[in-house]
């Protein structure tokens, strides 16, 4: 379990968020919305231990996050940021294998493996920069997968990525859940929260307004109570879609 | 050992029995008269100096570039060089020049100042702004408070000592300051390369770094300390050499997989390479006084600066 207990955290003297408790459970897909400030990405770099509480507590299957060593907290969680800038013009391969460090660069099979997921084997060769917007969000993907961290935490992993690509991506980290590892994403777009994940974590100016399953949490009144927006969901379970309550 | 390594190594080794030999006067051992006498008591530790110079130089650029994650990154541009050199300035201004060791340990302190200043600002949250913008106040500050050195000057003699010095030299080097400056510029590098790693992980972001279990604080507290180490050193016996720490990883990159950690120890190599064939340089042109070392230097390093900006304008960077 990677559980927030009373969570506060104050960022450039603002409160970024405030007293929020959850417990995400492995093996399950959980997306992270609200609307823009509501302090998605914030509570996504606290779960990951780069944030540190300003009051509560977040805790990895017991133990205290902010007590454990950077490197065996690392093993454990993989984090991708929404910064998708590479500064150096590295190959594929060697992007990918930054993610054994925590594990002092051993485990060169979990590099192999990783690349072989994301099908990045015809690109292992290829400098960043000569990359697609999607080759690079998988590089970046595979790079977290390398480490085999049980709990990956992605910050709007599809924002730059067209739909094939974004469907890829689903697909992968459904399969890292299905594989055991707890999934938490932030997600902007609500059809994809909605068909895609286990449960929806719903942030309104840094406070929890819904913690559940998608079609409760999601629910036209709490889109309402936390985007300010009237809307309604149409289709069937898995392929829904969110449209103006006007329509 | 990798192919950069290789490459700088092999060119180290061609150069350094030549740039001994190099000079006004080139050296025959077998027909110059006092050729050993030359080479051991002169030539030799000046070409050392070099070396031991421009390894730390190197190495620093290399290290900085990573750090900054930033191709046009100097070492020289964070303040700890120009605090050594305001170090060196006092000692000059307070006529301890003719003293052995009182200007390359006063340099010392300097560059410890600046490191101590850069840490206490911006050491407590690693940010590399803050950094950044701290180690450029720090430069600004010592570059005029030796100016305000220059201008008070006790005597015109003690002013051109200031200038001349401060344009940095290799000339009239002993045993004495390689033994100073090696021991300092080996353990900064010792320093630098146990960073790599982190820095390779910098390569992801800041945010992404940490992630993957870097310590931004003890980070900088590695990096400034092997800058420092590396750059005071150098200052405290040489002067003010620019430039080497900004060209030599970018001469190395295309080499290596382009990861901070594969560049330290060719960067190294390659800034020796680059300060011995400089110095050798400046020895045998036929001018009427000898071309001063930090000039030849930003001579060279400024229109490639200019030129990496031009590529990087161009994307191609």
């Amino acid at each position: 379990m990677l559980a927030a207990e009373g969570l506060s955290l104050v960022r450039g003297g603002a409160q970024v968020l405030e007293r929020l408790s959850t417990a995400l459970a492995p093996g399950k897909v959980t997306a992270i919305c609200g609307a823009n400030g509501a302090g998605k990405s914030s509570l996504l770099m606290a779960l990951a231990g780069l944030h540190e509480p300003s009051a509560g507590a977040i805790t990895l299957d017991g133990e205290l996050l902010g007590a454990m060593h950077p490197r065996i907290r690392a093993q454990r969680i993989g984090y991708l940021p929404q910064e998708t800038e590479v500064a150096w013009d590295v190959a594929v391969e060697n992007l990918v294998r930054l993610g054994r460090m925590p594990h002092r660069y051993r485990g060169e099979q979990a590099v192999e493996s990783a690349i072989a997921a994301l099908d990045l084997e015809g690109l292992r060769h290829r400098p960043v920069s000569q990359l697609s917007g999607g080759e690079k969000a998988r590089a970046l993907l595979a790079r977290v997968l390398a480490g085999e961290p049980r709990w990956i935490l992605a910050d709007e992993p599809f924002a730059a990525l067209d739909l094939a690509h974004q469907q890829a991506l689903l697909r992968h980290l459904g399969q890292a859940a299905w594989g055991g590892a707890g999934v938490a994403l932030v997600v902007h777009d609500l059809a994809t929260a909605m068909n895609h994940a286990d449960r929806v974590l719903v942030l309104r100016e840094g406070r929890l307004v819904a913690d559940g399953a998608p079609k409760e949490a999601l629910s036209p009144a709490n889109i309402e109570a936390a985007w300010g927006v009237a809307m309604r969901w149409i289709g069937d379970e898995g392929a829904r879609a969110l449209v103006s309550d006007q329509d | 050992m990798d192919r950069a390594t290789l490459v700088f190594a092999g060119l180290l080794a061609l150069l350094l029995p030549l740039s001994l030999l190099a000079g006004r006067v080139w050296i025959d051992p077998a027909s110059t008269p006092n050729a050993m006498l030359i080479l051991m008591e002169l030539r030799l530790p000046r070409a050392l100096l070099a070396v031991v110079i421009g390894v730390g130089l190197g190495a620093a650029g290399a290290a900085m570039q990573g750090y900054l994650r930033n191709p046009l990154a100097d070492p020289g541009l964070f303040g700890i060089a120009p605090m050594a050199a305001l170090g060196a300035v006092a000692s000059l201004w307070f006529g301890f020049g003719p003293s052995p060791w009182l200007l390359p340990l006063m340099a010392l302190a300097g560059a410890a100042a600046g490191m101590a200043m850069l840490a206490a600002i911006a050491g407590r949250t690693g940010g590399i702004a803050l950094f950044t913008l701290a180690g450029l106040m720090i430069a600004s500050l010592a570059g005029a408070l030796t100016a305000l050195a220059i201008t008070l000057s006790p005597n015109p003699f003690a002013m051109s000592e200031i200038v001349m010095w401060l344009n940095g030299a290799l000339t009239d080097r002993s045993w004495r300051d390689v033994m100073l400056a090696a021991p300092l510029v080996t353990a900064g590098i010792g320093l630098l390369v146990f960073a790599a790693r982190s820095l390779d992980a910098l390569t992801l972001g800041e945010a992404a770094a940490r992630s993957l279990g870097v310590r931004p604080g003890w980070l900088l507290a590695l990096l400034v300390g092997g800058v420092g180490l590396t750059v005071g050193a150098s200052v405290a016996v040489a002067g003010i050499i620019g430039f080497v720490g900004l060209i030599v990883p970018h001469l190395v990159r295309p080499l290596t997989d382009r990861l901070p950690s594969s560049l330290i120890l060719p960067s190294a190599l390659a800034g020796a390479c680059l300060v011995l064939a400089a110095d050798s340089l400046v020895r045998i042109l036929p001018l009427v006084t000898e071309l001063r070392l930090g000039i030849a230097l930003s001579l060279l390093g400024a229109p490639f600066f200019l030129w990496l900006l031009v590529r990087m304008r161009r994307g191609r960077l």
